[in-house]
């Protein structure tokens, strides 16, 4: 169907962005292809190649899901900063990703993951790695005759440390600003494989590579958080809008790494 | 097109437009003005009803997308002339105002205390942030919704899920 619409077709999935974009009649689009039936794009299944999340799955199946608390942590923390509870009653992975809002959590998470989206069209089936998926603010390498499927998380290993922190106005709001963040910690004691997802205060979800470098092969002390968090805050590429200035979604960035890295290293202490 | 869903414990039929919000169908077509409509576009709560026991938005649904499903409004609440106990205890706190955000606010508060008898204020409190009012300050809301749980609790110890 999409392919026969020419481009003049819109798939509607949870409905929690599509509606309002045409409420304000910013997209009226001719031809609307409810996905909602379709049963193999819901569930999660989990295995020792890791999560997979149908893109059809509700944030609330996602938050009712208790394995991923373990299974893919940085999901589930992220969950309750999306939105509220009537719309993660229809809202969906899927159509959050496809969106591509920077501003948005989950785009930031899957980045941050090494995720991969699987991809279904005309020319059969592909798998993106997530940091090729996002284009720029609402642009993915989605075209037009192709379906998003679903989000495959790679194996979470139990001794892995992690944060989610963001800062909103009014909880469920878009963020002004958010971190997630895993690493390990090696033998030695030093940072390993440091991953940093931005949300917000960027055009394009992305990770923060020149503050993962400035953690990797050190111990995580003070002196250590303090300059990840002020290079954080100059790769931030933040620009001026109605809700904060760039320089304050700059410094915010860099004060949300330093609160994750933070409550990671607490979290290391529970193991 | 025609839809067929159940309502309130009805099974009714109607004739709706293809793009008519679920909303608009309500008020409009069905005269179930209960449901009231603050934004259109998903950021003020009011419009909340429970389809198929889950509380959403009804800006930001399709009639036709409730084909087939089981809906509460805030008419569906009460027994006859008996207010529901949630009702009672909002009228009871003077959990309203002017009255605007108290359909969405039942409905929501009514779907997560089904589903969650035993929320805790915080819970509450987190809920309903999705729900905008500008009179009450919701301190008077949560107090109604803590007062109620007790009687979310006895009929789910008669009648669990
Ligand atoms: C008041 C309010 C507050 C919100 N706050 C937040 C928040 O804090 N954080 C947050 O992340 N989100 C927030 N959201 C958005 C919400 O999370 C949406 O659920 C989500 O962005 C879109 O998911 P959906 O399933 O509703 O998609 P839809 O609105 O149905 O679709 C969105 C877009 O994606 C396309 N699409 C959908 N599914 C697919 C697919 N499988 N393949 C290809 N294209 C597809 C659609 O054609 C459309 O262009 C908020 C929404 C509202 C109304
Ligand atoms: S009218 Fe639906 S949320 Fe405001
Ligand atoms: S009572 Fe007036 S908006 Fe809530």
């Amino acid at each position: 169907m999409l392919m026969e619409a020419d481009g003049e077709a819109k798939l509607l999935a949870g409905g929690q962005t599509l509606l309002p974009v045409m409420a304000f009649r910013l997209a009226a689009p001719a031809i609307l292809i409810d996905l909602s039936g379709v049963q193999e794009l819901k569930g999660i299944s989990i295995d020792d190649t890791g999560v997979r999340i149908g893109a059809m799955t509700t944030w609330r199946d996602i938050e009712d899901d208790q394995r991923l608390r373990t299974a893919a942590p940085l999901v589930s923390a992220a969950i309750e900063h999306i939105a509220h509870y009537q719309i993660r009653n229809r809202g969906t992975i899927g159509g959050s990703l496809s969106h591509a809002d920077p501003a948005a959590e989950m785009p930031g998470v899957v980045v941050a993951c090494d995720a991969c989206l699987e991809i279904v069209g005309s020319n059969g089936m592909r798998s993106v790695p997530a940091n090729e998926f996002f284009l720029g603010p609402l642009t993915t390498c989605l075209s037009a005759d192709e379906v998003l499927t679903a989000v495959r998380f790679p194996p979470w290993p139990a001794t892995r440390l992690w944060a989610f922190e963001e800062f909103a106005q009014r909880r469920g709001d878009f963020a002004y600003a958010g971190i997630a963040l895993f690493h390990e910690t090696g033998a030695t004691g030093l940072v390993e494989n440091a991953h940093i997802g931005l949300i917000g205060a960027t055009s394009v979800p992305r990770r923060l590579g020149v503050a993962e470098a400035a953690l990797n092969g050190r111990r995580l002390d003070g002196e250590t958080i303090a300059a990840a968090a002020q290079l954080a805050s100059s790769e931030a590429d933040a620009e001026d809008d109605i809700h904060a200035s760039a320089a304050y979604r700059k410094a915010l960035v860099g004060t949300l790494l330093e609160r994750a890295l933070k409550a990671a290293a607490e979290r290391a202490e529970a193991l | 097109m025609n839809i067929t869903l159940s309502i309130n414990g009805a099974r009714i039929e109607v004739d709706v437009p293809p793009r008519m919000t679920l909303c608009d169908a309500l008020r409009q077509k069905l005269q179930l003005t209960g449901t009231h409509i603050g934004c259109e576009h998903g950021v003020c709560g009011a419009c909340t009803i429970i389809v198929n026991g889950r509380a959403v938005r009804s800006c930001l649904m399709l009639a036709v997308q409730a084909s087939g499903a089981t809906i509460t409004t805030v008419e569906g609440l009460a027994h006859g002339d008996d207010l529901s106990p949630l009702q009672a205890a909002f009228r009871r706190h003077h959990a309203l105002q002017c009255g605007f955000c108290t359909p969405g606010m039942l409905t929501t508060l009514h779907a997560l205390l089904t589903e969650e008898p035993y929320a805790s204020e915080e819970r509450i409190r987190d809920v309903i942030t999705g729900n905008l009012c500008r009179c009450t300050g919701y301190i008077p809301i949560v107090e109604a919704a803590l007062d109620a749980r007790e009687a979310y609790q006895r009929s789910r110890e008669s009648a669990p899920l």
